[in-house]
């Protein structure tokens, strides 16, 4: 093949619906592969550490659908990376069957499904601590510790192109992957057909998002890759989007700390000698990119620990002298709390919409013009029961806040809901580190079944 | 010499995770001619985020100025991880309203 074309749908698969005429538009143009990633370290870390998606699994099913029934009437392969947003083995046994409940429903011809697995045993990494290979903490943390080990709920590892490349030369039509880097599942199919690292690795980043690389904004509108052996050219599927050489470049640096770097299992992509270069109207052509394999292979992992059951709480302010102490309205609820469960064992968090609920100690503004206030009150302690008292404490309490000139004494808050809301329990990222591996595969374990009739 | 706010200048101004542990920040500008006029200002550097966000200077990971899209672009670390619980900006979508105030002195 002189190219290979992927059209990709959707940057976030499942966590909004793929918009379907500029898909089909795509398809229109006979992709080689489609494919998209359904995964993202976004959505905090309730959703690894529960075993939960947070997309709805209608969202997810249509987009499977759409996908799917193109891939097989073109014949071509369809690849999805981290499953049901976080990768783990029990969202990539979701997708399967979703897959095979499809193909059925639509009387699709047999075809070949792989899928691999991404979660890691604790017992896997305790060894790995205990023989001295550390498993070195990202972004400033340290390496991790057994007690953070033992704290910790489920642990995925970051795939890259190794277990995708296998199930392709296994001759899989559909890929299911558990948690992989983004780029990682449309770098497969480029190196898998033959184009070079650095462009594979382009391509994949650039496509990783579907349509944030395009302009005007616009997401889950489907764009085209087009990978040669001496570049990759992108373009917008959507009537009204075009890539330009600053959408595209600009892409480059989306969600990344840096824009000239991309870490993946087994190397790094730097982008800092990219050259674009605008060759029509929607599209973008870039060269220049440069692959360099990593000395020692790596994994970067990913891990939530639970903090325990959660509750939410909600009330209301509007008299400006309320406002204007809004503190000593708090300070009086947390002793109410601090009266009834002691100073250990739970959290309260609260924060004052209207002041500086959204940005907290980063808000630059010290001064609250608003004429109301919404405090929203998060309570967490280790049962349900004590979560809820804890809660309904650190909410209603609020009501009985004695402020010494308050001229309404009948209560300091409103509330929307005289209850506090049983929310998802209170996980926290505890694993953002890399471990070593023999390879790529060593962490992947690849599977192949089959789907249609 | 004019001053004009850097909501009026730039493109694209906006926040998110990078990671769990990191918020990264970018302001995009249409051309050249509004982007190196930001940059030649120095208004925006390192230390002029730090005191806008009221931060430590080793709280921003990386300070880039990055040619090839017109962008200015700048990481802080997160006090804790994205998600936790009173984290009240999961995405770290919303960080960025700040920069949109910023006075910028311009040479006619």
């Amino acid at each position: 093949m002189e190219t290979l074309k992927i059209i990709c749908p959707n940057g976030h698969l499942g966590f909004a619906p793929l918009k379907v005429p500029s898909f089909l538009h795509g398809v229109e143009k006979k992709p080689d592969y489609i494919a998209a990633d359904s995964g993202s370290d976004d959505v905090g870390p309730v959703p690894l550490g529960s075993d939960t998606s947070t997309s709805p699994k209608s969202w997810q099913r249509h987009d499977l659908e759409k996908m799917l029934l193109s891939a097989r009437e073109l014949g071509v392969p369809m690849i999805i990376g981290s499953a049901g947003d976080t990768g783990t083995n029990s969202r990539v046994d979701m997708y399967v069957e979703m897959i095979k409940e499809i193909a059925v429903e639509h009387k699709l011809g047999k075809f070949k499904i792989g899928y691999f697995y991404s979660e890691v045993e604790k017992e896997f990494i305790r060894n790995k601590i205990n023989t001295g290979d550390a498993i070195r903490g990202l972004d400033n943390r340290s390496d991790l510790t057994l007690e953070e080990l033992d704290g910790t709920a489920r642990i995925v590892a970051m795939a890259g192109v190794h277990p995708y490349m296998k199930l392709l030369e296994q001759g899989a039509d559909v890929i299911i992957g558990g948690r992989s880097s983004d780029s990682a599942i449309f770098a497969a199919a480029a190196l898998h057909e033959g184009y070079p690292e650095e462009h594979a690795y382009y391509l994949g980043k650039v496509l990783e998002c579907a349509s944030f690389c395009a302009e005007p904004y616009g997401g889950k509108e489907t764009v085209l890759g087009e990978i040669s052996q001496n570049d990759v050219q992108v373009t917008a599927m959507h009537p009204d989007q075009r890539c330009t050489i600053a959408s595209v470049a600009g892409h480059a640096m989306y969600e990344r700390s840096n824009p000239y770097f991309e870490l993946v299992a087994g190397g790094t992509l730097d982008m800092t000698h990219c050259h674009y270069e605008q060759v029509s109207e929607k599209t973008t052509r870039i060269t220049g990119s440069v692959f360099k394999p990593a000395e020692e292979f790596r994994v970067k992992l990913e891990g939530a620990a639970k903090k325990g059951e959660r509750f939410i709480g909600i009330a209301g302010v509007r008299d400006p002298y309320t406002i204007e102490h809004i503190d000593k309205v708090m300070d009086w609820a947390k002793d109410q709390v601090k009266d009834r469960f002691g100073t250990e064992g739970y959290e309260v968090h609260y924060s004052v919409f209207g002041r500086n609920g959204i940005m907290g100690d980063l808000e630059p503004i010290t001064e609250t013009k608003s004429h109301e206030l919404c405090i929203v009150v998060q309570g967490i302690a280790e049962t349900e029961e004590m979560a809820e008292e804890l809660t309904m404490t650190a909410t209603r309490q609020l009501f009985y806040a004695r402020l010494p000139e308050v001229k309404g004494t009948a209560g300091s808050v409103s509330f929307v809901l005289d209850e506090v809301l049983k929310a998802s329990p209170a996980y926290e990222w505890s694993l953002n580190h890399t471990m070593s591996a023999k390879d790529g595969l060593e962490l992947f374990p690849t599977h192949m079944t089959e789907g249609g009739l | 010499m004019i001053q004009k706010k850097l909501v009026d200048l730039a493109k694209t101004i906006r926040s998110k995770n990078a990671g769990t542990d990191k918020i990264t920040f970018d302001i995009i500008f249409r051309n050249s001619k509004e982007y190196e006029q930001v940059k030649s200002s120095q208004v925006i550097s390192k230390q002029s985020m730090a005191k806008l966000y009221r931060i430590p200077e080793d709280r921003i990971s990386d300070f880039v100025e990055y040619d090839p899209a017109f962008a200015i672009k700048f990481t802080i670390y997160r006090e804790k991880p994205s998600g936790s619980a009173g984290d009240a900006d999961i995405f770290g979508a919303q960080q960025y309203a700040p920069l949109m105030d910023i006075i910028v002195p311009i040479d006619e």
